[in-house]
């Protein structure tokens, strides 16, 4: 068990360091680097840098070195606590980014357990029911679910909540608790908010853990061991429940690790279209000024969360499967 | 979609039937090609016939667009601004004679909007196969004739609004046509790059195993494991902003492909995986057949089935992905029309709320994506026809 959490450690630093310079590559495309945006900004509003100034500024950002040494110091500069300035916004990285990586992994963390708080029961039901009614229902539902990108159906909800409701439903907060310090009142105004942004994240990864959940656990239904149980008269509840869920539950868990990556990536977009304060919006329009820092950081940050959750559900995963511990022993 | 499918159908082997008679309905089964068993498994799922008849028709739209358009997408007109869709009447008086009413605009003098009123003194007759804008019929044969259209002298573009206008007075019907185009061809070309990619990287890993196989597995795993669309957006976000439509289009499939080809190579290595070690392969080797034709004649066909399938199951990730890229500003730009281009109006509730039909193009993507998903089921399901 130990040399298998060891290796999936290696690989996650892999993937932080894959990631890293994925996320120095992105900033570096773009033709001409931050300072030329900075120029142009300033000709729009009327002040003109000279060749002198624009030089100085590129030699203050480390921008006349080559990449690979601007890679490097950027690593050396992370290490080291300092994400570096927010060209844009003229602060620390970490200032402008604030509470939105907390924010973004709580919203995605959210979508994850509702997945599976829904996906359990219901994929128990389908596949006990199989072709009831209510099986008809969920994998209607569920193809809905996974047919409809999820800023559409953000988009839908929205809509339908403004026309019949009248409300704006997007958005985390409550206006009057938006730029409020955090309090337990803020913390419970957030909980209201959640669940809308996290079933629409969740709704499609539910869909396909509902189907993965069926498909396995009708066929362990199928299998002698449950006839005799229950020939041996346990009840319903327990010959499901025991043995059959238990063995239909490890594939379901190991797909976690897909799943959070995706939910993740979703909770960007979706931001957008609801307004959440999460790292989404602040990412466009970092990645559209060219503020290399800023989008670098948060690109990083990002893969890092969503490593450390994936390294987290394998090592929960060979918690609950004996099978993968003694694989590897 | 990420994450790994599951097949319900168990392999089952079939027992020896108990009569040696043999009916002519098991003859024709024996004799059958493998081709023709799938087609025969895959004509018993309704559900992907029908979906695979949606796809032709998307196609079809795709390829006929300027012929199913009866307006100039990229005619704008700040007077035919957000005009609702407008209904189409199939009879007049009992009989078959399609029109519609004329619409008069002006602006409301309190609040500043555009307001629309039905003329219902004046009946515009749609006429079938009627002449409108000028444009090459599958890109070679130039003509003028839409299926709709109106009566000579009259202008499409200021009279027919089926599907309503967008903020721009463009026609929302002929663009979604458009649009359909480029959508559908960019999953298309997509899913091909990620086709040779997945292959080339899938068969590689799973011919040759070894080093090579750990290292592919490992970069498969780590492309998995990282949030895709920010990714996306960055990349998406350096293309140069004087790019031509075409360039960008290109540059926006290499995108989405280089991040969507693991599912397709984990397929492909699965196979050769399976397939390496039977007797067939085997022998083959024994006899002496170099790699190449071990692989391509050997091996390659008795997959083919299994690469479809998945390719088709690729697809509406593809298709979601131009979609939403396009969507946030970041993959296909206006002038060029997609799906994700036109949902960009769509973008402020404000704006949908009093103009509902912006989100009109969102139909088409779901359906196509539920089409698609379908249509790859059922393809899965009949590639490997020997099973039960």
């Amino acid at each position: 068990m130990l040399t298998y959490i060891a290796r999936r450690i290696v690989l996650a630093i892999f993937t932080v360091w894959a990631v890293s310079v994925l996320a120095f590559v992105i900033i570096q495309l773009p033709p001409g680097d931050y300072i030329t945006s900075y120029i142009a900004q300033m000709a729009a509003t009327g002040s003109i840098v000279t060749e002198q100034e624009a030089e100085n500024l590129r030699i203050q950002y480390g921008l006349d070195q080559p990449i690979y040494v601007q890679y490097c110091k950027w690593m050396v500069m992370i290490a080291q606590g300092n994400f570096g300035l927010s060209m844009e916004w003229r602060r620390p990285v970490v200032e402008v980014i604030g509470d939105r990586l907390w924010l973004t992994m709580i919203v995605s963390f959210a979508a994850l357990l509702l997945t599976w708080v829904l996906a359990l029961p219901i994929g128990i039901y389908s596949a006990v029911r199989q072709y009831s009614l209510g099986d008809y229902t969920f994998t209607f539902i569920g193809f809905i679910g996974l047919a409809v990108p999820n800023f559409l159906l953000a988009l839908v909800i929205l809509y339908f909540g403004f026309v019949f409701f009248d409300a704006n439903i997007g958005g985390l907060f409550s206006v009057e608790y938006q730029d409020a310090p955090w309090s337990i009142a803020k913390v419970w105004d957030m909980a209201k908010h959640l669940p809308i942004p996290a079933l629409i994240l969740g709704l499609a990864g539910t869909a396909q853990q509902i189907r993965i959940m069926r498909a396995n656990l009708l066929d362990e239904l199928r299998k002698p061991y449950v006839v005799t149980a229950r020939a041996k008269g346990l009840s319903e509840a327990k010959v499901i429940v025991k043995y059959p869920v238990r063995v239909a539950l490890n594939p379901f868990a190991s797909t976690i690790g897909y799943l959070f990556p995706y939910i993740v990536s979703g909770s960007i977009i979706v931001s957008l279209v609801l307004g959440l304060p999460t790292v989404g919006p602040l990412l466009l329009k970092a990645l559209i000024a060219q503020d290399m820092f800023l989008a670098g950081t948060i690109v990083l940050m990002l893969g890092v969360m969503t490593v450390v959750g994936t390294l987290i559900s394998d090592i929960i995963l060979v918690w609950i499967d004996p099978r993968i511990r003694l694989e590897d022993t | 979609m990420a994450g790994p499918r599951l097949s319900l159908d168990p392999m089952t082997i079939t027992e020896a039937p108990a009569t040696t008679r043999v009916t002519p309905a098991d003859e024709r089964i024996f004799v059958a090609s493998q081709w023709q068993l799938m087609w025969w498994r895959f004509r018993k799922h309704k559900l992907a016939m029908v979906s695979g008849l949606i796809v032709i028709g998307f196609y079809l739209a795709a390829l006929g667009a300027d012929f199913l358009a009866y307006a100039d997408p990229h005619t704008s007109e700040a007077q035919r601004s957000l005009m609702p869709p407008q209904p189409l009447y199939f009879f007049d008086a009992w009989r078959f004679s399609p029109y519609v009413y004329g619409i008069k605009g002006r602006r409301d003098p309190i609040t500043f909007k555009r307001v629309y009123q039905v003329d219902a003194n004046q009946k515009i007759p749609v006429r079938f196969f009627a002449r409108g804008f000028e444009y090459k019929f599958l890109g070679l044969i130039p003509t003028n004739i839409h299926l709709l259209g109106v009566n000579e002298g009259l202008e499409a573009e200021k009279t027919m609004f089926l599907l309503g206008t967008d903020v721009q007075g463009r026609d929302l019907w002929s663009r979604l046509l458009y649009a359909t185009r480029i959508s559908m061809t960019i999953g298309l070309v997509g899913v091909t790059l990620s086709l040779f990619l997945g292959v080339l990287l899938g068969g590689f890993s799973g011919f040759y195993g070894g080093l090579a196989d750990t290292i592919i597995q490992r970069i498969i795993e780590i492309l998995r494991s990282i949030p895709t669309i920010p990714l996306w957006m960055g990349l998406a976000a350096a293309l140069p902003r004087e790019w031509s439509i075409l360039q960008v289009y290109f540059a926006i499939t290499i995108i989405i492909s280089l991040l969507g080809w693991t599912e397709l190579a984990r397929v492909v290595r699965g196979r050769f995986l399976a397939l390496r070690e039977e007797d067939f392969v085997v022998s083959a080797r024994l006899v002496g057949c170099s790699q190449m034709r071990i692989i391509f004649v050997h091996m390659v066909p008795s997959f083919m089935s299994h690469i479809i399938a998945a390719t088709t199951l690729a697809l509406p990730a593809m298709i979601i992905s131009e979609t939403s890229l396009s969507f946030l500003g970041l993959g296909l730009r206006p002038p060029a029309i997609s799906w994700g281009v036109l949902l960009q109006q769509a973008q402020n509730v404000q704006t949908v709320a009093i103009s509902p039909w912006l989100m009109l193009p969102s139909l088409p993507v779901i359906v196509a994506v539920l089409a698609f998903n379908f249509l790859g089921d059922g393809l899965r399901d009949a590639a490997d026809p020997y099973g039960h």
